[in-house]
């Protein structure tokens, strides 16, 4: 089990032929996810080709819509790589279209857009993730975004975060652990499935132990989870908020990434966490030494072959001089 | 990024929004000009600056004549409001006030929608009022995909409780506020106060305009507005190399990829700091994706160029980077540099290619760049030598 994302998952790219999209579906590929086809209206009819994780050559079609796409190949999940100008557009497209999971990996998107994009979603039976994030990787699995497969396996942690690299930087420090399901929201004003959904998708499966939730300044979407944890969320869940010197009224970075007046800050978000009893590091290192605690509890509280599983997979421990363990 | 009032008077003019006449001034001279054309009778002085509380702090005044328009100018501009110093003051016609509204319509995060808020009680601070008296606050959810129609307006100002005389056109300066709203992507538009003149007409006296960067590349006029005088010179080098830069107060420089892993990076240097003498991070700045030799050497040299720079944290997770490509544009940076290449580096790389990387960076051997193994080791190395 996984959340939104699996080895059935058939994926599109809307975009597969610019730089970025050729690039991502290139590693999606590789990492064994199934990469059914594309779309570009001005390249309808030709194809592109890469290699699969076995090195052998695949040729995706390339369609003219994604209706089309999903006709002929079943696809169920899309990818979006297209330029900010056209990205409302392709969601639109998308979701008339009626696809499952749509990933919205493009950065710089007009928060007017996502704003009605986000409308336009509600009632409709996709799910949207992003814009301007990593996308979401179950390992061993699949992978629809840019998120590295190489860093880890399957294991019992869910992942979520606003962040890219910093799901990374938490999958790397947890690599001999694995995940689940690693999802990132982005880091927009606006974004199509927050920390609560995640959270509540990672609750409800049955793969998933513990959960890792990352966040940043901006916003409020941390204290929600907060509330939502307290009344909904059964599993340890193990927080980190980045940004502690962020100064009010700049943006750092991601566009939503920015101190207003005393709200947003991540001070603010830590105690609120700290409050339902979330765990929360200090920084990327003491946040996975929690977790590492958490799963570790866990494995006493069962008979022993029972939890063994849950350290198995992937690399053995490895003591290093920031894990405690 | 924010507006000045008189950049925000002018994009409310270009959208038929009612206003007086302004004009910008950057000397008393100017000032004087100012009020000529307004007709020389009563005008208000008016600081430009991006904070509120600048009626409280002397930065706005009446002037009678052109003569004294300058005076007030000249006492006004170079006067530090809350850390910002005065460059431009608006000469603004004056008006006869009869009552005083707020309203604005802005981006609501928590609800991914809008959110319009109306006021017959304007003039003070909005989130006083807010706290104090929240009946008096109307708050109406905004479906993006319909905007403010003639019917949403009608609903605000009625939900505000606006007189039957002047809720017509009030409801219409709405609907006009809302085309700015839209058309040049902003994510705040704020009139406070909204006025009812004595005469009888409803005017934006004023504003307060956010626009979303993200927009730009249909809106590029919006470039001009941008204040280029005021950002931070190292802030405005590195806007002309296209990098993500924000200056701080601090002796350690930071470069990283990924805006969280960065942020994270100052939150993890900074509590290094606690232990080498409260060194700080001196900046935020995201090289993105393809650390290539000339963006990381672009990087170096703004970080280099700030003074108050001790020590140099790289710090780089090689998702879809290759560490290998990262650490030959370190390299490549230095050489770039030479001589101005002054103070020591500490480089942090995992990820993909790691090993290369760091046998790229071992067999250079630099003289100014010291390898960490972890995130946690590379803060503490490059706080300790930003201390010493």
């Amino acid at each position: 089990m996984s959340i939104y994302l699996n080895k059935d998952s058939r994926i599109i790219v809307q975009g597969i032929t610019g730089g970025m999209g050729a690039k991502h579906t290139a590693l999606m590929l590789d990492s064994g996810a199934q990469i059914v086809g594309g779309v570009n209206a001005r390249k309808a009819g030709t194809t592109v080709t890469h290699k699969d994780h076995e090195g052998n050559d695949v040729t995706l079609p390339v369609f003219g819509t994604v209706k089309e796409a999903m006709a002929e190949t079943g696809a169920d999940v899309s990818v979006v790589f297209v330029p900010p100008a056209f990205t409302k557009d392709a969601c639109f497209e998308a979701i008339d279209a009626g696809i499952g999971l749509l990933v919205v990996i493009t950065e710089g998107v007009p928060v007017q857009d996502t704003a009605e994009v986000w409308a336009y979603v509600q009632g409709k039976e996709t799910r949207m993730i992003g814009p301007n994030c990593p996308g979401i990787i179950t390992p061993g699995e699949s992978l629809a975004g840019i998120t590295p497969h190489t860093i880890t396996g399957k294991g019992p942690i869910g992942l979520v975060s606003k962040s890219g690299t910093l799901t990374y930087q938490m999958m790397y420090e947890l690599k001999d652990l694995g995940f689940s399901t690693a999802i990132g929201i982005g880091g927009d004003p606006i974004v199509g499935t927050t920390h609560i959904d995640a959270l509540e998708a990672f609750e409800n499966d049955p793969e998933t132990k513990a959960i890792v939730m990352i966040g940043e300044i901006g916003g409020d979407a941390e204290e929600r989870a907060a509330a939502y944890i307290k009344e909904h969320v059964t599993k340890p869940v193990v927080g980190y908020v980045a940004g502690f010197t962020a100064p009010e009224g700049k943006t750092m970075g991601h566009a939503g990434a920015i101190v207003s007046g005393s709200s947003g800050t991540a001070a603010a978000k830590k105690e609120a966490l700290e409050a339902v009893g979330v765990k929360v590091g200090k920084t990327p290192s003491e946040t996975a030494a929690l977790m590492r605690e958490i799963l570790a509890s866990l494995c006493r509280l069962r008979p022993p072959d029972a939890g063994a599983h849950l350290l198995t997979e992937g690399e053995p421990r490895r003591r290093t001089a920031s894990s405690p363990l | 990024m924010d507006l000045f009032e008189y950049q925000a008077r002018d994009i409310f003019e270009k959208h038929g929004v009612p206003v007086l006449g302004g004009v910008v001034a950057t000397t008393p001279e100017e000032a004087r000009e100012g009020a000529e054309k307004l007709g020389g009778g009563t005008v208000v002085v008016k600081a430009q600056v991006k904070t509120g509380g600048r009626g409280k702090a002397g930065g706005v005044k009446l002037a009678h004549s052109p003569e004294e328009t300058a005076e007030k100018a000249e006492q006004i501009l170079g006067m530090d409001i809350k850390g910002h110093t005065v460059h431009r003051v608006m000469i603004a016609q004056g008006a006869k006030i009869a009552e005083e509204y707020y309203f604005s319509v802005l981006l609501d995060r928590s609800n991914r929608n809008y959110l319009a808020m109306c006021s017959v009680e304007g003039g003070m601070e909005i989130e006083q009022l807010a706290v104090e008296r929240p009946e008096a606050l109307a708050r109406i959810a905004v479906d993006p995909a319909v905007g403010i129609d003639a019917a949403k307006a009608d609903e605000i100002v009625t939900a505000a409780g606006f007189a039957d005389d002047v809720k017509a056109s009030v409801a219409e300066v709405i609907q006009q506020l809302w085309t700015v709203f839209k058309q040049e992507d902003a994510t705040l538009v704020e009139v406070n106060p909204l006025v009812k003149t004595e005469d009888g007409s409803i005017v934006a006296l004023d504003g307060k305009v956010t626009l979303d960067e993200n927009a730009s590349f249909r809106h590029p006029d919006h470039e001009a507005l941008e204040d280029k005088a005021a950002a931070d010179p190292l802030e405005a080098k590195a806007k002309e190399n296209d990098l993500n830069y924000v200056k701080l107060d601090g002796e350690v420089g930071i470069i990283g990829n990924g805006a969280g892993l960065v942020m994270s990076t100052l939150d993890v240097v900074a509590y290094a700091g606690e232990a080498h003498g409260g060194v700080k991070p001196a900046n935020f700045l995201d090289i993105g994706g393809g650390a290539n030799a000339a963006v990381m050497a672009a990087g170096l040299d703004v970080i280099l160029g700030d003074e108050q720079v001790k020590a140099v944290f790289v710090n780089v997770f090689g998702g879809i980077t290759a560490c290998d490509e990262v650490a030959n544009g370190i390299v490549g940076a230095l050489d770039l540099l030479g001589d101005h290449a002054t103070k020591p580096l500490v480089v942090r790389l995992d990820g993909n290619n790691v090993e290369l990387g760091r046998q790229i960076l071992t067999e250079r051997n630099h003289p100014l760049v010291t390898l960490a193994d972890t995130m946690d080791g590379g803060a503490d190395k490059a706080a300790e030598l930003a201390n010493a």
